[in-house]
Protein backbone atom coordinates (compact mmCIF):
# COMPACT_ATOMS: atom_id res chain seq x y z
CA UNK A 1 0.00 0.00 0.00
CA UNK A 2 1.73 3.12 -1.25
CA UNK A 3 1.28 6.28 0.80
CA UNK A 4 0.88 9.02 -1.78
CA UNK A 5 -0.09 12.63 -2.12
CA UNK A 6 -3.81 12.01 -1.72
CA UNK A 7 -3.31 10.41 1.69
CA UNK A 8 -1.56 13.49 3.00
CA UNK A 9 -4.12 15.79 1.41
CA UNK A 10 -6.96 13.82 3.01
CA UNK A 11 -5.40 14.08 6.47
CA UNK A 12 -4.87 17.78 5.94
CA UNK A 13 -8.48 18.22 4.77
CA UNK A 14 -9.78 16.44 7.88
CA UNK A 15 -7.65 18.55 10.23
CA UNK A 16 -8.67 21.73 8.39
CA UNK A 17 -12.33 20.80 8.80
CA UNK A 18 -11.88 20.02 12.48
CA UNK A 19 -10.33 23.45 12.98
CA UNK A 20 -13.22 25.02 11.11
CA UNK A 21 -15.82 23.20 13.23
CA UNK A 22 -13.88 24.20 16.34
CA UNK A 23 -14.40 27.87 15.50
CA UNK A 24 -18.13 27.26 15.15
CA UNK A 25 -18.53 25.21 18.32
CA UNK A 26 -16.45 27.34 20.67
CA UNK A 27 -17.76 30.69 19.55
CA UNK A 28 -17.57 32.14 23.03
CA UNK A 29 -14.06 31.12 23.91
CA UNK A 30 -11.32 33.07 22.15
CA UNK A 31 -8.64 30.70 23.44
CA UNK A 32 -10.11 27.68 21.69
CA UNK A 33 -10.68 29.78 18.57
CA UNK A 34 -6.98 30.65 18.52
CA UNK A 35 -6.13 26.96 18.92
CA UNK A 36 -8.48 26.14 16.02
CA UNK A 37 -6.65 28.68 13.88
CA UNK A 38 -3.40 26.93 14.76
CA UNK A 39 -4.96 23.65 13.61
CA UNK A 40 -6.02 25.22 10.32
CA UNK A 41 -2.53 26.58 9.70
CA UNK A 42 -1.09 23.16 10.52
CA UNK A 43 -3.35 21.63 7.87
CA UNK A 44 -2.08 24.19 5.36
CA UNK A 45 1.49 23.26 6.25
CA UNK A 46 0.80 19.57 5.76
CA UNK A 47 -0.51 20.45 2.31
CA UNK A 48 2.62 22.40 1.44
CA UNK A 49 4.95 19.64 2.61
CA UNK A 50 2.96 16.94 0.80
CA UNK A 51 3.10 18.87 -2.47
CA UNK A 52 6.77 19.60 -1.93
CA UNK A 53 7.43 15.86 -1.68
CA UNK A 54 5.18 14.96 -4.58
CA UNK A 55 6.48 17.57 -7.02
CA UNK A 56 10.07 17.13 -5.82
CA UNK A 57 10.29 20.88 -5.23
CA UNK A 58 11.88 22.39 -2.13
CA UNK A 59 9.92 25.61 -2.53
CA UNK A 60 6.94 24.12 -0.68
CA UNK A 61 9.05 23.56 2.41
CA UNK A 62 10.39 27.11 2.27
CA UNK A 63 6.84 28.41 2.10
CA UNK A 64 5.77 26.16 4.97
CA UNK A 65 8.61 27.69 7.00
CA UNK A 66 7.20 31.17 6.40
CA UNK A 67 3.69 30.03 7.26
CA UNK A 68 5.11 28.68 10.51
CA UNK A 69 6.71 32.07 11.21
CA UNK A 70 3.50 33.97 10.63
CA UNK A 71 1.54 31.46 12.72
CA UNK A 72 3.90 31.91 15.65
CA UNK A 73 3.70 35.70 15.39
CA UNK A 74 -0.08 35.54 15.17
CA UNK A 75 -0.31 33.34 18.26
CA UNK A 76 1.91 35.70 20.25
CA UNK A 77 -0.03 38.83 19.26
CA UNK A 78 -3.39 37.12 19.69
CA UNK A 79 -2.58 35.93 23.18
CA UNK A 80 -1.21 39.37 24.10
CA UNK A 81 -4.46 40.99 22.97
CA UNK A 82 -6.36 38.35 24.92
CA UNK A 83 -4.43 39.12 28.11
CA UNK A 84 -5.01 42.87 27.74
CA UNK A 85 -8.69 42.28 27.04
CA UNK A 86 -9.03 40.05 30.09
CA UNK A 87 -7.29 42.68 32.23
CA UNK A 88 -9.78 45.33 31.12
CA UNK A 89 -13.01 43.34 31.04
CA UNK A 90 -12.44 40.40 33.36
CA UNK A 91 -13.67 37.90 30.82
CA UNK A 92 -12.65 36.43 27.49
CA UNK A 93 -16.14 35.96 26.04
CA UNK A 94 -16.36 36.92 22.40
CA UNK A 95 -19.63 38.81 22.87
CA UNK A 96 -17.99 41.31 25.19
CA UNK A 97 -15.52 42.26 22.47
CA UNK A 98 -18.19 44.23 20.64
CA UNK A 99 -18.11 46.81 23.44
CA UNK A 100 -14.61 47.77 22.28
CA UNK A 101 -15.82 49.49 19.15
CA UNK A 102 -15.79 53.25 18.88
CA UNK B 1 6.64 -0.35 2.80
CA UNK B 2 4.11 -1.89 5.16
CA UNK B 3 5.87 -0.31 8.11
CA UNK B 4 5.80 3.16 6.57
CA UNK B 5 2.09 2.80 5.79
CA UNK B 6 1.43 1.69 9.36
CA UNK B 7 3.37 4.66 10.72
CA UNK B 8 1.49 7.00 8.42
CA UNK B 9 -1.85 5.72 9.70
CA UNK B 10 -0.63 5.83 13.28
CA UNK B 11 0.55 9.45 13.02
CA UNK B 12 -2.44 10.69 11.05
CA UNK B 13 -4.93 8.79 13.20
CA UNK B 14 -3.55 10.14 16.45
CA UNK B 15 -3.27 13.64 14.94
CA UNK B 16 -6.91 13.64 13.85
CA UNK B 17 -8.18 12.13 17.10
CA UNK B 18 -6.26 14.60 19.24
CA UNK B 19 -7.31 17.57 17.12
CA UNK B 20 -10.91 16.44 17.68
CA UNK B 21 -10.17 16.47 21.39
CA UNK B 22 -8.74 19.99 21.11
CA UNK B 23 -12.07 21.40 20.06
CA UNK B 24 -14.29 19.18 22.23
CA UNK B 25 -12.41 18.98 25.50
CA UNK B 26 -14.06 20.59 28.53
CA UNK B 27 -10.92 21.85 30.14
CA UNK B 28 -8.80 24.28 28.07
CA UNK B 29 -5.64 22.91 29.68
CA UNK B 30 -6.50 19.53 28.19
CA UNK B 31 -7.14 21.28 24.87
CA UNK B 32 -3.61 22.69 24.91
CA UNK B 33 -2.11 19.33 25.79
CA UNK B 34 -4.02 17.68 22.94
CA UNK B 35 -2.81 20.48 20.66
CA UNK B 36 0.75 19.50 21.61
CA UNK B 37 -0.04 15.86 20.77
CA UNK B 38 -1.45 16.94 17.41
CA UNK B 39 1.69 18.90 16.59
CA UNK B 40 4.02 16.08 17.60
CA UNK B 41 2.16 13.66 15.33
CA UNK B 42 2.11 16.19 12.50
CA UNK B 43 5.86 16.47 12.96
CA UNK B 44 6.01 12.71 12.44
CA UNK B 45 4.03 13.13 9.21
CA UNK B 46 6.41 15.88 8.07
CA UNK B 47 9.42 13.68 8.70
CA UNK B 48 7.78 10.83 6.78
CA UNK B 49 7.24 13.21 3.87
CA UNK B 50 10.94 14.01 3.81
CA UNK B 51 10.76 17.44 5.46
CA UNK B 52 12.94 16.57 8.45
CA UNK B 53 13.93 20.11 9.31
CA UNK B 54 10.34 21.35 9.26
CA UNK B 55 9.25 18.40 11.39
CA UNK B 56 11.80 19.17 14.06
CA UNK B 57 11.06 22.87 13.76
CA UNK B 58 7.40 22.13 14.40
CA UNK B 59 8.33 20.42 17.65
CA UNK B 60 10.70 23.20 18.72
CA UNK B 61 8.51 26.14 17.77
CA UNK B 62 5.04 24.82 18.49
CA UNK B 63 5.53 22.39 21.35
CA UNK B 64 8.36 24.39 22.86
CA UNK B 65 7.05 27.92 22.43
CA UNK B 66 3.52 28.40 21.16
CA UNK B 67 1.82 25.61 23.13
CA UNK B 68 3.62 26.63 26.32
CA UNK B 69 2.50 30.21 25.68
CA UNK B 70 -1.08 28.97 25.40
CA UNK B 71 -0.63 26.97 28.58
CA UNK B 72 0.67 30.03 30.43
CA UNK B 73 -2.26 32.14 29.30
CA UNK B 74 -4.84 29.46 30.14
CA UNK B 75 -3.45 29.07 33.62
CA UNK B 76 -2.94 32.80 34.16
CA UNK B 77 -6.49 33.83 33.30
CA UNK B 78 -8.99 33.23 36.03
CA UNK B 79 -11.96 32.48 33.79
CA UNK B 80 -15.00 30.33 34.35
CA UNK B 81 -14.57 28.15 31.32
CA UNK B 82 -17.78 26.21 31.98
CA UNK B 83 -19.73 29.40 31.39
CA UNK B 84 -17.98 29.91 28.07
CA UNK B 85 -19.09 26.47 26.96
CA UNK B 86 -22.74 27.43 27.07
CA UNK B 87 -24.26 27.27 23.63
CA UNK B 88 -21.81 24.58 22.60
CA UNK B 89 -24.64 22.22 21.64
CA UNK B 90 -26.62 25.07 20.16
CA UNK B 91 -23.95 25.65 17.53
CA UNK B 92 -23.31 21.93 16.98
CA UNK B 93 -25.79 21.40 14.10
CA UNK B 94 -24.67 24.37 12.02
CA UNK B 95 -21.02 23.65 12.79
CA UNK B 96 -21.33 20.02 11.81
CA UNK B 97 -23.28 20.94 8.69
CA UNK B 98 -20.68 23.43 7.47
CA UNK B 99 -17.88 21.08 8.45
CA UNK B 100 -19.31 18.08 6.64
CA UNK B 101 -20.02 20.11 3.51
CA UNK B 102 -16.49 21.47 3.57
CA UNK B 103 -14.97 18.05 4.17
CA UNK B 104 -16.95 16.42 1.37
CA UNK B 105 -15.93 19.18 -1.02
CA UNK B 106 -12.27 18.97 -0.04
CA UNK B 107 -12.21 15.19 -0.33
CA UNK B 108 -13.99 15.34 -3.68
CA UNK B 109 -11.30 17.72 -4.92
CA UNK B 110 -8.52 15.53 -3.51
CA UNK B 111 -10.02 12.40 -5.05
CA UNK B 112 -10.67 13.70 -8.52
CA UNK B 113 -7.68 15.95 -8.94
CA UNK B 114 -4.55 15.08 -10.94
CA UNK B 115 -1.30 16.95 -11.50
CA UNK B 116 -1.03 18.44 -14.96
CA UNK B 117 1.81 16.74 -16.87
CA UNK B 118 3.48 20.07 -17.65
CA UNK B 119 3.93 20.80 -13.94
CA UNK B 120 6.84 18.36 -13.76
CA UNK B 121 8.89 20.76 -15.88
CA UNK B 122 8.22 23.86 -13.79
CA UNK B 123 10.05 22.78 -10.65
CA UNK B 124 11.79 25.86 -9.30
CA UNK B 125 13.96 24.30 -6.59
CA UNK B 126 14.46 20.57 -7.20
CA UNK B 127 15.10 18.56 -4.03
CA UNK B 128 18.70 17.29 -4.22
CA UNK B 129 19.56 13.66 -3.60
CA UNK B 130 19.26 12.92 0.11
CA UNK B 131 22.41 10.83 0.07
CA UNK B 132 24.47 13.85 -0.98
CA UNK B 133 22.67 16.83 0.53
CA UNK B 134 20.61 16.53 3.66
CA UNK B 135 17.25 18.26 3.94
CA UNK B 136 18.41 20.98 6.32
CA UNK B 137 21.45 21.68 4.16
CA UNK B 138 19.39 21.91 0.99
CA UNK B 139 16.87 24.18 2.71
CA UNK B 140 19.64 26.42 4.03
CA UNK B 141 21.27 26.57 0.62
CA UNK B 142 18.25 28.18 -0.97
CA UNK B 143 16.90 30.02 2.08
CA UNK B 144 20.06 32.07 2.57
CA UNK B 145 20.64 32.77 -1.13
CA UNK B 146 17.58 32.96 -3.36
CA UNK B 147 15.08 33.72 -0.62
CA UNK B 148 17.19 35.85 1.67
CA UNK B 149 14.80 38.82 1.45
CA UNK B 150 11.83 36.68 2.43
CA UNK B 151 13.88 35.28 5.25
CA UNK B 152 14.69 38.78 6.48
CA UNK B 153 11.04 39.78 6.21
CA UNK B 154 10.09 36.75 8.30
CA UNK B 155 12.58 37.94 10.90
CA UNK B 156 11.06 41.42 10.86
CA UNK B 157 7.59 39.92 11.31
CA UNK B 158 8.78 38.05 14.37
CA UNK B 159 10.45 41.20 15.72
CA UNK B 160 7.27 43.21 15.25
CA UNK B 161 5.27 40.45 16.94
CA UNK B 162 7.65 40.41 19.88
CA UNK B 163 7.62 44.19 20.32
CA UNK B 164 3.85 44.27 19.86
CA UNK B 165 3.27 41.61 22.48
CA UNK B 166 5.54 43.39 24.96
CA UNK B 167 3.97 46.80 24.33
CA UNK B 168 0.48 45.37 24.70
CA UNK B 169 1.00 43.46 27.92
CA UNK B 170 3.50 45.66 29.75
CA UNK B 171 1.72 47.95 32.12
CA UNK B 172 2.96 50.01 35.02
CA UNK B 173 0.86 49.94 38.12
CA UNK B 174 0.40 53.29 39.80
CA UNK B 175 1.63 53.59 43.39
CA UNK B 176 4.65 51.47 42.70
CA UNK B 177 7.95 53.23 43.32
CA UNK B 178 10.35 52.49 40.51
CA UNK B 179 13.99 53.18 40.03
CA UNK B 180 14.60 56.37 38.05
CA UNK B 181 18.04 55.95 36.65
CA UNK B 182 18.28 59.45 35.17
CA UNK B 183 17.50 61.00 38.50
CA UNK B 184 20.06 58.85 40.22
CA UNK B 185 22.78 59.62 37.72
CA UNK B 186 22.05 63.35 37.84
CA UNK B 187 22.66 63.56 41.57
CA UNK B 188 25.68 65.55 42.69
CA UNK B 189 27.06 66.34 46.12
CA UNK B 190 25.69 69.89 46.07
CA UNK B 191 22.07 68.85 46.01
CA UNK B 192 22.38 65.46 47.63
CA UNK B 193 24.14 66.44 50.84
CA UNK B 194 22.81 68.94 53.31
CA UNK B 195 24.78 70.16 56.29
CA UNK B 196 22.74 70.81 59.39
CA UNK B 197 24.02 72.39 62.51
CA UNK B 198 22.46 70.92 65.57
CA UNK B 199 22.71 72.62 68.83
CA UNK B 200 23.49 70.33 71.69
CA UNK B 201 20.52 69.26 73.73
CA UNK B 202 17.85 70.22 71.20
CA UNK B 203 17.76 67.55 68.54
CA UNK B 204 16.78 68.03 64.96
Amino acid sequence: MEIGLSHYLSVSAVIFTIGMIGIFLNRKNILIILMSIELILLAVNINFVAFSQHLDDLMGQVFALFVLTVAAAEAAIGLAILVVFFRNKGSIAVEDVSSMKG
Amino acid sequence: MIASALFFYLFSGVAIASSLMVISSRNPVHSVLFLILTFVNAAGLFIMAGAEFLGLLLIVVYVGAVAVLFLFVVMMLDVDFAELRQGYLQYLPIGLFVGIVLLVELLAVVGSWVVAPAVENTTSQPIPDVAETRNIEALGNILYTDYIFFFQIAGIILLVAMIGAIVLTLHHKPNVRRQNINEQVARDPKTAIRNVKIRSGEGL
